[in-house]
């Protein structure tokens, strides 16, 4: 067994993939960009907590660097990025009028239900000390796959887009103690120039349709 | 070293072209570049073909004879789609529809989106395979953008949503697989190494396999365009500038089917069982259906070309899906032949919209008469894609239908029905096209026809005679593929 494995270690990292999941489900209720904002940063906060934790367990010192990314990317770069883009496009105010938020609420929770069903064997098979939470960043993935499904304006959806990120990163640390530090820094650029590309395309997307709401998307539908 | 070279390369021609893109002859030269790439991914597939697969950079990068077709492929018509962007893009800016800077950003985006495509085929660790292949939707994004008209705002949207959704369940599936592997191989860097992977492939967990092949087949699936999932590619097609319709086509789409073929063997590996040939053919059969009934009522000429891709796509995805060294050799010829004779259809189709300043084939009329060579070359291309004999089209489909007789004969009446309807459609619409009273007429700059014939020319001589290293080249792969 790895050399730092205790009870409580394992106990803490279980209680941030329950706050993990806690957030996602709070991304999916939010309405105003701001706090979705918040609730991404403190979703990246959490996680690389949980990767710094991991770590400690189980003296892989790959994953020390990897919190330290994570912290870095997701809790200050990204969120700051986010947050000046809004006050910049002036969409601080906007509010998504989300239809039918208990149907989505019992949508997530067979989310859960679905994914913990199939990480089930998986988890049966891993010989990490957290490998119980694979089924919760599955379930992040999906929850934020489905904030994105249910939004409208294109600053959530790439809030979802980079929340699917974190429970990527989250079942890849708890199910194998972290990729290789190549693929994961690949990642990291990856989230990074997309970043890049979706502030320009906030623009674009600002200049041609003077919102940016997408439900004025709709020439593509017929042919 | 030479493998540096086919990589580099690119990376090297991005940079020049960030600067000196919008100059005269910054086509000349982007077209010289990608002819060094080509020159050395030959080179590289002499050795190949001379010594074996070869491992270089330590374990970093490999290549064997699956993919170095694919490399000297996605070189070559890197290669000619530059040529043909040469003229296509003077012509659009002339039209006043692209100025200094999106010249710069377009020629530099081009190179860095091949040497994604080269990245990814070349790489050992199938999380670079990952990485890259995301880097390619990043790099193709802006472009697909690039007119920033509407349309072409919210098809890149759309590309850059669903393929990003779309791909980071690809990479859920790459997670589930360095799992499996990293029990055997222990954890550290190889366990994501393909030369590795392949060696423990029947000592992987078959449970977890089984999950992760879903995930990758969803992923990897919804960049190679297989219906559900390819409700980005008609968009991101039609609203592009025609040389990245070409590029994404003919080479990106083979890029995503080789990441996902590369996933199947390791799952037939450790399965022992036809999941993964099942799931590849039900996919490969429902887009070949979808794909050929919606193009019955398309309008916008790219847009059709672009359904007709997720047909062959979903061809060749039933092929390898049947499995078995015929039908994989079939669906790697496949793949070639469709890669050079879309990108051609691509190429004529740009310049005929170009023409007719417009991209609704109602309002295209008379190419024959206005400029035949052109109107030859979309008609030559029409035929090849549509599998008439002696075109290398119909040698692949061919070889895919018999195999299906043998090996799942209940789909052959699907496909056969799906090569017909496809048949119906583009041929009256290409008749109309073609067809019909016009005035000659003239382009203020003359049209690229040299790569459309060049490709045509390369279709023709695979239908009528495989070279015999090519075909012994094609049965190494698909022996190893299995």
């Amino acid at each position: 067994m790895s050399p730092h494995a205790s009870n409580l270690g394992i106990e803490m990292v279980n209680l941030l993939g329950a706050f993990l999941l806690l957030l996602a489900f709070a991304m999916l209720a939010a309405r105003r960009t701001l706090s979705l904002i918040r609730f991404f940063a403190m979703q990246g906060f959490f996680l690389s907590a949980s990767i710094f934790i991991v770590a400690f367990l189980s003296g892989e010192t790959n994953l020390y660097y990897s919190a330290l990314f994570t912290f870095a990317l997701k809790v200050i770069l990204l969120p700051y990025i986010l947050k000046e883009l809004t006050l910049r496009l002036d969409i601080q105010r906007d509010i998504e009028t989300l239809v039918n938020v208990p149907v989505t609420m019992i949508l997530g929770i067979g989310i859960v239900v679905f994914s913990f069903s199939l990480a089930a064997p998986i988890s049966e098979a891993a010989s990490t000390v957290t490998r119980s939470l694979i089924g919760v960043g599955l379930a992040c993935v999906l929850l934020s796959f489905l904030a994105m499904i249910t939004r409208k304006k294109a600053m959530t959806q790439i809030i979802g887009f980079l929340a699917m990120e974190n429970g990527l990163l989250f079942s890849a640390t708890n199910a194998t103690y972290g990729m290789p530090m190549v693929v994961e820094l690949g990642i990291a650029l990856d989230v990074l120039i997309g970043s890049i590309i979706f502030g320009i395309f906030f623009f674009q997307i600002r200049e041609t349709f003077e919102s940016l709401d997408l439900k004025f998307f709709e020439k593509l539908k017929e042919e | 070293m030479l493998v540096f070279f086919v990589l580099g390369v690119p990376i090297f021609s991005s940079a020049v072209m960030a600067f000196t893109g919008h100059r005269r002859w910054a086509s000349h030269l982007n077209a010289f570049l990608t002819l060094g790439t080509f020159s050395a991914s030959l080179v590289l597939a002499l050795e190949v073909l001379r010594t074996g697969p070869i491992l270089a950079w330590g374990e970093t990068f490999y290549v064997d004879s699956f993919n170095v077709f694919l490399v000297s492929l996605t070189a070559f018509v890197g290669f000619t789609t530059a040529l043909f962007s040469g003229p296509y893009m003077r012509i659009e800016e002339e039209k006043g529809r692209v100025g200094a800077r999106i010249l710069r950003l377009y020629h530099s985006a081009y190179q860095i989106f091949l040497f994604t495509m080269l990245l990814a085929l070349l790489s050992n660790n199938l999380g670079i395979l990952w990485v890259s292949l995301e880097g390619a939707t990043l790099a193709t994004v802006l472009l697909v953008s690039l007119y920033r008209t509407r349309a072409s705002i919210e098809a890149a949207w759309k590309y850059f949503i669903l393929c990003g959704v779309g791909i980071a369940q690809a990479l859920f599936g790459t997670i589930l697989l360095y799992f499996a592997a990293e029990k055997i191989l222990g954890s550290g860097g190889t366990a994501l190494l393909w030369t590795h992977l392949f060696q423990i492939r029947f000592q992987l967990e078959p449970t977890v396999l089984k999950i992760a092949f879903v995930f990758l087949l969803v992923g990897y699936g919804t960049k190679v365009g297989l219906v559900p999932l390819h409700n980005w590619l008609p968009d991101a097609h039609a609203e592009g500038p025609t040389p990245i319709s070409a590029v994404l086509s003919g080479l990106l789409l083979n890029v995503a089917l080789y990441a996902l073929v590369r996933g199947k063997i390791l799952v037939d590996g450790a399965l022992q069982s036809n999941l993964a040939s099942h799931l590849m053919i039900g996919f490969g059969l429902l887009s070949m259906v979808v794909a050929v009934f919606s193009m019955i009522r398309r309008k916008d000429v790219k847009r059709l070309f672009a359904y007709s891709s997720i047909e062959h796509m979903g061809i060749a995805t039933f092929a390898f899906g049947l499995g078995g060294p015929l039908a994989t050799f079939a669906a790697l010829l496949h793949m070639t032949v469709h890669s050079l004779t879309k990108s051609s259809i691509f190429f004529s189709v740009g310049h005929a919209a170009q023409i007719a300043g417009t991209q609704q084939m109602e309002q295209i009329r008379g190419l024959m008469k206005r400029v035949p060579r052109l109107g030859w070359g979309l008609v030559l291309g029409a035929f090849a894609i549509l599998g008439m004999p002696p075109f290398g089209v119909f040698a692949s489909e061919f070889l895919v239908l018999t195999m299906a007789m043998k090996e799942a004969a209940w789909a052959t009446p699907i496909l056969l029905l799906c090569l017909a309807v496809a048949f119906g459609v583009i041929f009256f619409r290409v008749q109309n096209m073609v067809l019909g009273d016009a005035s000659p007429d003239r382009l203020s700059h003359p049209p690229a026809l040299f790569p459309v014939f060049v490709h045509l020319g390369l279709v023709l001589l695979l239908g009528v005679f495989l070279p015999p290293f090519l075909a012994h080249w094609y049965q190494q792969a698909a022996l190893f593929i299995g």
